[in-house]
């Protein structure tokens, strides 16, 4: 990792000279940074000199139409259950791909253009839109803002664009599908999805990566903006290899995640279903600042082996009358540490400000941990803030029920751990619930006895 | 006397959790067609009783058998005991937050025809056959969209259990205080439901305090259980001697 690494990047990508100044100043700032060390988490020092910065799959150019992608691409994707391919394409759902560091197929691109919607890689992008880059880039999650995020900036290889133009609401779902396939290779990709007035999307990511002994890093950015009356939707399943049953290997999930509702009236919305990755950090947030404007979070964390999850989020409330929701699930198993971090803050003029938050653990076993981390603010007296929290095991009456009509034990328990998430999961889009809920009883398989 | 095979039979059971024994020499045969009503004072034995049935892991076996139509089922997992046709309607049905009532009984039913038929049912034809059971009993169609027994009244509690029982279709149902906490309007629905279940084919066992459920539900015997064993056996009229009389004047013997 040096200079010439991120001057390599940009060069390679072609980009304009205002992103390469971008970078620079993410390295200087990175340099003088330290990993941080608060979190609930134990992992081994981080060798940044042993990660691979910039990792195409052998094909690059970049192609018009689907079918010339390398069929070996599509047919993994296809394994993933991601269908790109025109006749399998998702009828609802356009679907951009990031294979390691480069986006390899967005679909349905030209059908969104009639509605003026953009949707396509950020290198892309970088390229094509620079006078909206240039405008957004970096305007929620600064250069400096953690250490990660100033390693990102500097070396973020790809990631999704978004733009909804005004009067809009986008007529798909839209979609990125991530994966890590090389072993060394850090992932840093960069979302950036902006939502003009009364505009209104949703928009869904994916997340996979196969097994291997070492840990892969990846250290993301999503950056959303909701401008007046906007309405963004973004959800999360993540799946990223959660090392072996010894705690061997597994994604190292970093990432910064913050969505600003910068007009009145708008309102953000993450919801988050995370069962992969060795360790996962990151809070998506919300900046409050339009009046009136609205902030969710919904999450459901499942942990089971040697998993480490510090997860949450942090709900600013700047302008008037803004309100904000927090409702986290966590599930613990194995030897797993499953923590909630959140964070309200009530600004002195953020009058009339109210905020809900419910974390809720479910611990499996007697060796997995699970912790609540509130932190909350408050600097004007009109504000209402509540927390709920409860920690509970399953309930050996509930299981007995369950077998007594017939369940096995490890439906029982799926059934149980599917009712503790339901008012996360109906959150998501419809065809995304059901793959939530399967994802997680798949996850929790062999380690119910 | 039935010369039959019984569906049910137990034989000197002796029971016990936490080191205590609870069932202590009990013995009893049901056989199909028939109805068991179960009485005793507080304390008896009889929820201990339906629940060791049912296998309730709690309880230690102490001394003699459960048998299914002649098989032992001493060591059978709960589900596999609910998949032989037992069922028991439980005294406190439990709640599970989150999971729709329909959903439950979806998944309930089609492992149940998983087991048994090796037979996969499509969704639209279970939803069919669940919505036509729950008309059979007079449940409402919404009640089937509620979360399972949250914030359930008592009675739809019962009236709950009396339709996972329906649609089910067990050989024999257990029936623990299934009576206790109706009013008389809602006592008259269950007892609708269990007599369009019951037929020549099928058993059940009602366990009860009160002989107003047996003038709904006609039993074949009546049994009042003390100290974890039968210590007297008749007919309807025992229950009703037993309404004036209490429990007191039955010696053990």
């Amino acid at each position: 990792m040096t200079e010439e690494v991120v001057r390599i990047i940009s060069k390679k990508k072609n980009e304009p000279e205002f992103l390469l100044n971008f970078r620079l100043k993410a390295y200087e700032k990175w340099k003088k940074m330290k990993c941080p060390k608060w979190a609930q988490l134990n992992f081994p020092e981080i060798d940044f000199q042993d990660v691979i910065y910039y990792s195409a799959p052998k094909q690059i150019e970049k192609l018009n139409d689907i079918n010339e992608v390398d069929p070996e691409l599509l047919n993994v994707f296809e394994k993933l259950g991601i269908p790109l391919t025109e006749q399998k394409r998702l009828t609802n759902v356009a679907v951009d791909a990031v294979f390691d560091s480069v986006s390899i197929a967005t679909t349905f691109q030209k059908e969104l253009q009639e509605y003026g919607v953009l949707f396509c890689p950020i290198s892309e992008a970088i390229q094509k839109y620079p006078e909206l880059i240039k405008k957004y880039l970096g305007t929620v999650v600064s250069i400096g803002d953690n250490y990660f995020s100033a390693l990102n900036s500097a070396v973020f290889t790809d990631g999704s664009f978004c733009y909804i133009p005004k009067n809009t609401k986008c007529p798909l779902e839209l979609s990125t599908y991530f994966r890590i396939n090389e072993q060394k290779s850090g992932q840093f990709e960069r979302t950036l999805i902006i939502a003009e007035e009364n505009s209104q999307v949703s928009y869904l990511e994916g997340c996979t990566a196969p097994k291997y002994d070492e840990n892969q890093l990846h250290a993301a950015i999503v950056e959303i903006i909701a401008l007046e009356n906007a309405i963004i939707k973004y959800s999360t399943v993540q799946n990223w290899y959660s090392g072996d049953e010894k705690g061997k290997g597994g994604v190292y999930n970093f990432v910064t995640k913050r969505g600003l509702c910068a007009g009145n009236n708008s309102k953000i919305s993450w919801t988050q279903v995370e069962t992969g990755s060795g360790i996962t950090w990151k809070y998506p947030s919300c900046l409050l600042v339009g009046n009136n404007s609205q902030g969710e979070f919904y999450s459901v964390s499942l942990t089971n082996n040697y998993q480490q999850t510090d997860t949450g989020s942090k709900m600013i409330h700047i302008g008037k009358n803004t309100r904000s929701r927090i409702v986290s699930k966590g599930i613990s198993t194995g030897n797993s540490k499953n923590t909630y971090r959140g964070f309200v803050s009530v600004n002195n003029k953020a009058l009339g400000a109210r905020n809900y938050s419910q974390c809720d653990s479910l611990l499996i076993g007697d060796t997995s941990n699970a912790n609540t981390f509130p932190y909350i603010f408050v600097q004007n007296s009109t504000a209402k803030v509540e927390h709920e929290a409860s920690a509970s095991t399953i309930d050996e009456e509930q299981i007995f029920y369950l077998l007594q009509r017939c369940f096995s034990l490890e439906k029982a328990v799926a059934m149980i751990i599917s009712g503790f998430c339901s008012e996360v999961y109906e959150k998501l889009p419809a065809e995304f619930s059901v793959e939530a809920d399967f994802l997680l009883s798949l996850k929790l398989e062999g380690s119910i006895g | 006397m039935n010369l039959n095979k019984p569906v049910l039979e137990i034989k000197d059971l002796r029971a016990s959790v936490n080191k205590t024994e609870i069932l202590k020499d009990l013995n009893l045969k049901i056989h199909k067609g028939e109805v068991h009503a179960i009485m005793g004072p507080n304390g008896s034995g009889k929820s201990t009783f339906s629940k060791i049935i049912a296998g309730h892991p709690a309880y230690t076996i102490l001394n003699g058998d459960i048998l299914f139509k002649g098989k032992s089922i001493l060591n059978l997992e709960p589900e596999e005991r609910a998949y032989l046709g037992i069922f028991l309607a439980f005294q406190y049905p439990i709640e599970i937050p989150g999971v729709t009532n329909l959903n439950f009984l979806e998944q309930a039913y089609s492992s149940k025809l998983k087991s048994t038929k090796d037979e996969e049912v499509d969704s639209f034809k279970t939803l069919e056959y669940i919505s036509k059971k729950a008309k059979s009993i007079d449940m409402p169609e919404t009640f089937l969209y509620r979360n399972l027994n949250e914030g359930f009244s008592g009675g739809e509690k019962k009236r709950n259990e009396i339709l996972q029982m329906v649609v089910l279709d067990p050989e024999i149902a257990i029936l623990d205080e299934t009576d206790s906490g109706l009013d008389i309007d809602a006592l008259q629905t269950i007892s609708k439901g269990i007599n369009t279940f019951m037929n020549e084919e099928k058993a059940i066992v009602l366990i009860t305090h009160y002989q107003r459920l047996l003038d709904y539900i006609k039993p074949t015997f009546v049994h009042v259980m003390r100290n974890g064993k039968i210590i007297k056996t008749g007919d309807f009229s025992l229950a009703q001697e037993l309404e004036l009389k209490g429990y007191e004047w039955i010696e053990e013997n």
